[in-house]
């Protein structure tokens, strides 16, 4: 019993994970750029909603509601000013601006905030659980799962159902072509990391409520990501749920026989997964 | 004049592949580009398209220059391209394809989804497949369609009968003055001469990224076409 | 003067090659003496500034000339550092002979590592390495050995002992601990200049063309016949034994140890990738400026903690979009200066002579 617990638990944690993950899987779908910057962008959002509920007392779920536009223009501004000026053939530049990127965060971040962990205050559903069959899992676990869900059922009515999502897979495709459709490319791109970024934002709020916080625990996000993505497929969002359980399983599972255990277990999952099925568990037809 | 080319040089980089190109389109007309392989013809289309950036004043619609426009501000004056290799985009299906050509669309045109069925019947039983799974005509056909969804005003065709078999040719080519009936003039970019000759109102031909001919079909002789299309003396 | 008859040649030589060559003979001969009269504290400067610089190096031929954009040196750096103190404290090696063993451990890693990233293309072997190197660093911390999460120190006797120190500091008349330094430093010196020339040397020999031509255009180069997969695998086992030895050498100075310090991100591989990004990247000359640049930097704002690394962070974004060659690059369109030239250029029999 205690290993069906255990596995709830990863598989829970593993909506954490998509959701760190949807972002960077949808603006590599779309832009075949890794934003090395993306698990710094979660952090920097959580501190932005830790500001709108201790400072003007809102709740949390009313912060994401006034945080998320403000980190869709964040996301645009970024990609209008910066990186659609580096994204061509050559890889390094989107790399090592995102690198720098991601170190200009955590330092800023540390200025204005110090070292010290942080929590958004959660008083309503703090340590509130239910029981789920045979076993208890906490409330904001389960609520993390269900967004998760819900952000990918969105993304991918956008992206299948809406003109705009066509541009999405259009430019995606050939941009070259897609200009001839009337279509411009970089603003495409700022639309696409803008909504990266409001799920970003939601992913912040799970970060930053179930657990504490500090400016350098960025890094770590992204490789997770990054690993859900990997694992799930490039390009579809249902695999990065599925790879994002798996890794939240294999942690939780490897933290079970020995605590130290658990960020390796995860690594050693993705390790295996890169062995066995090198393009993931659904890979696209075409890259 | 719809449309016009001034001294027109472009290339690729340091690779030069037009010298000083003048051309003229007048509204309503069917123009043809005929030349060899690499004469230059689609680096004329893609420069008039905005794929290819130049100076503002080197091409010149109903007077203003538009040279240094993108390629979505190009279609946005009703200019639209039917690219050279039909490039379709594979994530889309058929009928998506056609949407997107529509998305940024001109008022309120004749071309619609429905017309574009009309013109191309196999295009409806085909809608909801990728746009790659069809053969190279259907595919042309879709690609036709979608440039056409955004009510140009002049359509941009790049060897659009290459590859296909003369059947296929032939029923491409039939839509032509279906097209021409909206009032759109369209420039015709072919290696096949007879069929250049036989639709369109003038003939410019390029020869190493010169116009090297020009002129009404009925006006250019088979020995003058030849000398233009290969140098040398008739 | 040639005779008109003379035939054409290829050559890589200039004037200034020459003139270069001369200047970083005297710079090294002045290198080698340099204890003789430098504080112990201008010493540990140089030393870092020699091991930043090898390390630098050693990613600019990976990512600048290779292609293979790393984020994951510290694995190497790592490895090659725990190699070292487990040949001391486990196996009661010299220290000194205990840096080679950092190189075999680089080796070691090398190969499972390629093995995985290689299996990922661009940005995703980047992150790839970046996983592995943190897996490595979490199975490191599982060595309760050399002290687990912790970490360990050098044994005293062990780096008292050490091979050249008693006659260093008989030599310089200093302490022990000032002789290690000197020994350190110069060590950090032979390997600097040791992979400078061996780059170089790579870059012109067949392999480096090659290597250049794919990094210029893979598909051409593979259609010539340039085999693009041996290739990286090459420059990744060159730079991984490199990286190893490195990382050796630095904990060989410090003389202490934890898996956060040894396999430090920002340490190894930010820093490292700051110094190539602002001198040039795809250069040798790049790096050599950049770490200048860098240890300046340091030197004027390291009192300001994150402001410092807010400042690299920005500083590398802007390089990046206004001058994507850094220093170098700028310096070089102005000036046409190659300290390194690698680019064959033909010679004709009148040019020939006055060169």
């Amino acid at each position: 019993m205690i290993w069906l617990d255990t596995i709830v638990q990863g598989i829970l944690l593993g909506g954490l994970y998509a959701l760190f993950a949807t972002g960077l899987s949808l603006v590599f779908g779309i832009m075949r750029l890794v934003n090395l910057a993306h698990g710094d962008m979660i952090v920097l959002a959580a501190y932005l909603i830790l500001v709108l509920v201790t400072g003007l007392g809102l709740s949390p779920w009313l912060a994401v509601l006034i945080a998320a536009p403000l980190m869709f223009a964040l996301g645009w501004l970024l990609q209008r000013v910066v990186l659609n000026r580096v994204l061509g053939p050559d890889i390094l530049p989107p790399l090592l601006v995102t690198f720098g990127l991601s170190i200009a965060i955590q330092n800023a971040l540390l200025e204005g905030f110090s070292a010290d962990s942080r929590r958004i205050p959660n008083p309503d559903l703090e340590g509130a659980s239910v029981a789920l069959g045979p076993v208890t899992v906490g409330v904001m676990p389960v609520l993390t799962f269900a967004s998760a869900v819900l952000v990918i059922v969105i993304l991918n009515r956008v992206i299948y159902g809406t003109p705009l999502g066509r541009s999405f897979r259009a430019t995606s495709d050939d941009p070259v072509t897609a200009g001839l459709m009337g279509i411009e490319p970089m603003k495409v791109f700022a639309v696409a990391t803008g909504i990266a970024m409001m799920v970003v934002t939601v992913a912040a709020l799970y970060l930053g409520t179930r657990a504490n916080f500090d400016p350098a625990i960025g890094p770590a996000r992204l490789i997770y990501a990054f690993q859900a993505v990997i694992i799930g497929g490039l390009g579809s969002l249902w695999g990065t749920l599925a790879g994002g359980v798996i890794i939240g399983v294999a942690q939780t599972l490897g933290a079970a026989v020995n605590p130290e255990w658990q960020i390796l277990a995860g690594h050693l999952a993705f390790l295996l997964v890169l062995l066995i099925r090198p393009r993931g568990l659904f890979p696209r037809a075409r890259d | 004049m719809l449309l016009e080319t001034r001294s027109l040089d472009a290339g690729y980089g340091r690779f030069r592949a037009l010298f000083g190109v003048d051309i003229r389109v007048d509204a309503g007309e069917c123009v043809a580009i005929i030349g060899a392989n690499g004469a230059g013809k689609s680096t004329l289309m893609r420069s008039i398209a905005g794929v290819l950036p130049n100076a503002p004043e080197m091409i010149l619609h109903q007077g203003e220059p538009i040279g240094a426009l993108s390629a979505a501000a190009i279609l946005q004056r009703g200019i639209a391209m039917v690219p050279e290799g039909r490039r379709l985009f594979p994530s889309l299906s058929v009928e998506e394809n056609l949407l997107i050509g529509g998305q940024k669309r001109r008022g309120n045109g004749q071309w619609t989804l429905d017309s574009i069925y009309a013109l191309f019947p196999i295009l409806r039983e085909k809608r909801s497949m990728p746009g790659t799974a069809l053969s190279g005509g259907q595919q042309q056909m879709v690609a036709i369609g979608r440039a056409l969804m955004s009510n140009p005003e002049l359509l941009l065709c790049d060897e659009i009968s290459l590859g296909l078999a003369p059947v296929v040719i032939r029923d491409i080519y039939a839509a032509l003055p279906r097209i021409r009936e909206t009032g759109a003039a369209v420039i015709v970019v072919e290696q096949d001469i007879t069929q250049a000759l036989r639709v369109a109102d003038r003939v410019y031909c390029l020869m190493e990224g010169r116009v090297t001919l020009s002129g009404t079909p009925a006006e250019l002789t088979r020995e003058a076409i030849h000398s233009a299309y290969f140098g040398g003396h008739a | 003067m040639s005779s008109p008859s003379a035939p054409w040649r290829a050559t890589t030589r200039t004037r200034t090659g020459t003139l270069v060559a001369l200047l970083a003979l005297a710079l090294i001969v002045a290198g080698l003496v340099l204890p003789a009269f430098a504080s112990r504290r201008l010493i540990q400067d140089l030393f870092y500034i020699l091991t930043m610089l090898s390390l630098a190096q050693i990613w600019n031929l990976l990512a600048g000339y290779g292609g293979l954009v790393s984020v994951g040196q510290q694995a190497f750096v790592g490895i090659g550092a725990y190699a070292l103190f487990g040949g001391v404290i486990l196996g009661g090696m010299d220290p000194l002979l205990a840096i080679l063993l950092g190189g075999a451990a680089g080796l070691v890693l090398a190969i499972p590592m390629a093995f995985f990233a290689f299996r990922l293309h661009g940005a995703y072997f980047a992150i790839g390495t970046w996983v592995i190197a943190e897996t490595t660093r979490l199975l490191v911390a599982q060595w309760k050995a050399l002290g687990g999460g912790t970490g360990t120190s050098l044994p005293r006797a062990a780096t008292s002992d050490m091979m050249g120190v008693a006659q260093v500091a008989e030599l310089f008349g200093v302490r022990d601990a000032a002789a290690r330094d000197i020994l350190a430093y110069w060590i950090a010196l032979l390997l600097a200049v040791a992979l400078i020339a061996g780059i170089y040397a790579l870059l012109r020999s067949r392999l480096g063309l090659a290597l250049i031509a794919v990094r210029d255009n893979a598909e051409a180069a593979g259609s010539v016949g340039v085999d693009v997969r041996w290739l990286k695998w090459a420059v990744f086992l060159i730079a991984s034994v490199a990286t190893g030895l490195t990382g050796a050498l630095i904990f060989l100075q410090t003389a202490r140890i934890s898996p956060d310090a040894a396999f430090a991100i920002t340490d190894w591989t930010a820093y490292v990738i700051f110094i190539v990004v602002i001198g040039g990247i795809g250069t040798i000359e790049g790096p050599i400026l950049g770490v200048l640049v860098f240890f300046a930097l340091r030197s004027t704002l390291a009192d300001y903690g994150s402001w410092y690394l807010l400042t690299l962070g920005l500083t590398a974004i802007v390089a990046m979009i206004f001058a994507p060659k850094g220093l170098w690059g700028l310096l070089s369109a102005r000036t046409g200066w190659h300290l390194f030239p690698i680019r064959h250029r033909l010679i004709g029999p009148t040019e020939g002579g006055e060169r």
